[in-house]
């Protein structure tokens, strides 16, 4: 058997007097032919660490081993088993963290309260990916769902206020403080209610709006609930509802209570320092559970008979409707399901932070949430994952990793004459001040060389190659215009 | 008369252009009536009018008896009004039998709960929609085409997925505009027949907008004959084709004579 081949490199092999050699490898079995590109994988990453001067350590080989069966692997299990293993490595995480190597360039492997801000984007991007990927409004705004989640935790589980004396299963509260104390666990619901309600006040008005229009009108909602943050103090509003620049903190910490923490789970996260587990890892496990469900919610409305409406509409607006599906209503339920996700995760980022403060929540925010969506590839959950893990990680260690290890091999750095204000100085480059143009960088690649993403949906990909239909319904230019031209 | 449709006046003004001026217009229950008219007259606009895609000027649309006139185009579907598009407009990137569960969408009743949680009775839904959806493509002689992105079907199937898409929204009375345009001869004749079935054995109403005289005459009840917004001749296919005012519309005067 040979089978023609195209490309460059084998054209290559072909003129140098390698076909023999490549037809023998037509003839080898599958399971040799599947097996030499991991090998070699393993051969280099290896090679490579042992070169770095790290021992070919039994965490490495573990995962190698994983990679490997997971490329042998039938298609049908992949689907399964991947995302089972990966989410195995994620709970297990924070308990083999010490134990891990450094690998060279990147450094040491992300810190917990890295992991738990990865955990808590990720959460956002997935319900961002319901109104972008699934329902294609684009959503400039998102991070005013995220801090209505946020302010939403510290209202109802605070001291803040103190007007009242609220107590409802709640954790850890100081004792003598009156505020509204409410179990984190119903906080949670509260606050992704409260942020879904703002979806479909926000949606109704705006929704009627297109494409960019569309863009520009939640751009100005997600500027304004964080100015309301910043000024719905006594001075600004007459009533203090958000303490305005300070903030509110602090917020009561998460926990089982005592009678479920007598059967083992812990009873309060924050108390739990100093024993086997502390805070952060309980908060990322609560993160990891929470994206569990979140994942779960997002592909079962995917297929259910919502997801379908939606997909029709980002297809074809003015077909949907032709065959009953009420616009209006579908893009609302979109809205509302990822500011839903979007105030869940704020909740959850407020009681990590243990406070909530109004400059956490600036409109940059929005487009890193909006770039880990296209970055991941649209539409597609585990993607969509993918980029959130990928740009956090870049945001909080990768970045100033990898640029300390530039100026510590490559460029001719002086890092006492450097000057930490500015981005390149004494040869040194200083990551973070340049962190936007890298991510700008990043995205302008994408859209140039893989604008479906990393991982895109199949649908995507196939209306990244033949675009999609977007003629408004309620306007003159439609098909017709040329029939209604006067003879 | 058993009227399904009655159009009363009805009128579109774009700017000063009067694009369809004061027609009357109704489809008897059971019936398969043909608009036509040469390209510019309005029939488009008219059809957009009753769906509900754009607001008439002035004018009342009764379905059955009850006045759909300016209803939003899902809320006139959901009334009883199914129809295809001029320009196919499928839902590309979704799969035959997803385009036709979309169509069953005004149909169904799972919400959001219960698209999540999936409880028997959302389960059932699901499962009858999809086996009504396979019934429906295997009517349009669409079978075994179920997974296949509705992008890479072929142009026939393409036209035959737009009316199971429109079947599934269980009409009363379905429009479809130009829907042979593009086949070929034979793909043409087995359409009509189609056409005829649809009428037969669903109990449907069918409004046809057509160009291709063939068509219309073969399978049509009665002709309505549109020019510049007006309704210039009504009848039976016999009586339209002799009408000398549709011989000017259509080739020029002097060729009546």
């Amino acid at each position: 058997m040979t089978t023609h081949r195209h490309g460059v490199i084998w054209r290559a092999l072909e003129a140098i007097g390698l076909s023999g050699a490549l037809a023998r490898w037509d003839e080898s079995p599958y399971w040799f032919r599947r097996a030499v590109a991991p090998v070699l994988i393993a051969a280099i990453v290896i090679g490579l660490a042992w070169l770095a001067g790290v021992p070919p350590s039994l965490a490495l080989l573990i995962m190698l081993a994983i990679t490997y069966a997971l490329y042998v692997m039938p298609r049908r299990w992949r689907r399964v088993v991947m995302p089972a293993t990966a989410l195995a490595l994620a709970i297990a995480y924070p308990l083999y963290l010490d134990k891990l190597f450094a690998i060279p360039v990147f450094k040491s492997f992300p810190t917990m309260d890295t992991m738990v801000v990865m955990a808590i984007f990720t959460l956002m991007a997935i319900g961002l990916n319901i109104v972008v990927g699934y329902a294609g409004l684009l959503d400039l705004g998102y991070v005013a769902f995220y801090a209505l989640g946020a302010y939403g935790a510290a209202w109802f589980a605070s001291n803040h206020f103190s007007q009242v004396d609220i107590d409802v299963a709640s954790i850890g509260r100081i004792e003598g403080v009156a505020g509204i104390h409410i179990s984190i666990w119903a906080v949670l619901l509260i606050a992704a209610f409260i942020a879904a309600f703002a979806g479909v006040l926000i949606g109704l008005p705006t929704l009627r709006l297109r494409g960019d229009y569309l863009a520009i009108v939640t751009l100005g909602f997600g500027e304004i609930l964080p100015q309301i943050a910043r000024n719905g103090d006594e001075e600004g509003l007459g009533f203090n509802l958000t303490n305005g620049p300070p903030g509110i903190n602090p917020i009561d910490p998460p926990g089982f209570g005592s009678f479920l923490g007598d059967i083992g789970l812990p009873a309060n996260f924050l108390l739990e320092q100093g024993t086997y587990v502390n805070f952060p890892n309980l908060i990322y496990w609560g993160a990891i559970g929470l994206v569990l469900i979140t994942v779960f919610c997002s592909l079962r409305l995917r297929d259910s008979r919502l997801g379908r409406a939606w997909i029709a509409i980002r297809e074809d607006e003015t077909a949907a409707a032709a065959m009953g599906v009420p616009l209006m209503r579908t893009k609302t339920w979109a809205y509302a399901c990822g500011a839903f996700f979007g105030g869940a995760a704020g909740a959850w980022f407020a009681t990590f932070n243990q406070g909530v403060f109004p400059d956490n929540f600036f409109f940059n925010l929005s487009v890193f949430i909006l770039c880990m969506v296209i970055l991941g590839g649209m539409g597609n959950v585990w993607g969509v994952i993918v980029g959130a893990c990928f740009l956090v990680y870049l945001d909080k260690e990768g970045l100033s990793n990898i640029a300390s290890w530039f100026n510590e091999n490559v460029l001719p750095c002086d890092p006492v004459a450097a000057n930490p204000s500015n981005a390149v100085s004494a040869g040194c480059v200083n990551a973070p001040l340049l962190a936007f143009g890298i991510y700008g960088t990043i995205i302008v690649l994408v859209m140039l060389f893989r604008p479906q993403g990393m991982f895109p949906e199949e649908r995507r990909k196939l209306e990244f190659e033949h675009g999609v239909r977007d003629e408004p319904l309620y306007d003159i230019q439609h098909d017709e215009h040329l029939e209604t031209e006067p003879h | 008369m058993d009227l399904l449709l009655d159009v009363r006046g009805l009128r579109k003004e774009f700017g000063g252009l009067v694009a369809v001026s004061d027609v009357d217009f109704t489809i008897p229950r059971g019936s398969i009536r043909s608009l036509i008219g040469p390209n510019g007259a309005g029939k488009t606009t008219f059809f957009n009018m009753i769906t509900g895609v754009y607001k008439p000027t002035a004018g009342r649309v009764l379905l059955d008896g009850e006045d759909i006139t300016a209803l939003p185009p899902h809320t006139v579907t959901q009334r009883g009004i199914g129809r295809t598009f001029q320009n196919i407009r499928l839902f590309q990137e979704m799969t035959a039998i997803e385009n036709v569960l979309v169509g069953m969408h005004c149909r169904l009743k799972t919400g959001i709960v219960g698209g999540v949680i999936r409880p028997p009775r959302a389960r059932r839904e699901e499962r009858e929609a999809h086996k009504r959806a396979r019934e429906l493509l295997e009517y349009c002689s669409l079978s075994g085409t179920d997974d296949d992105y509705a992008r890479n079907l072929s142009y026939g199937d393409q036209r035959r997925l737009e009316v199971a898409r429109a079947l599934a929204t269980q009409p009363k009375l379905i429009f479809l505009d130009e829907p042979v345009a593009g086949m070929n001869p034979q793909e043409t004749s087995e359409f009509t027949g189609f056409v005829g079935r649809l009428r037969d054995e669903l109990d449907l109403t069918v409004l046809l907008i057509e160009h291709d005289m063939k068509v219309v005459m073969g399978v049509s009840d009665e002709v309505t004959v549109l020019e510049f917004g007006t309704k210039i001749a009504e009848g039976t296919p016999h009586e339209v084709q002799t009408n000398p005012r549709v011989i000017e519309a259509y080739l020029g005067s002097g060729a009546a004579a």
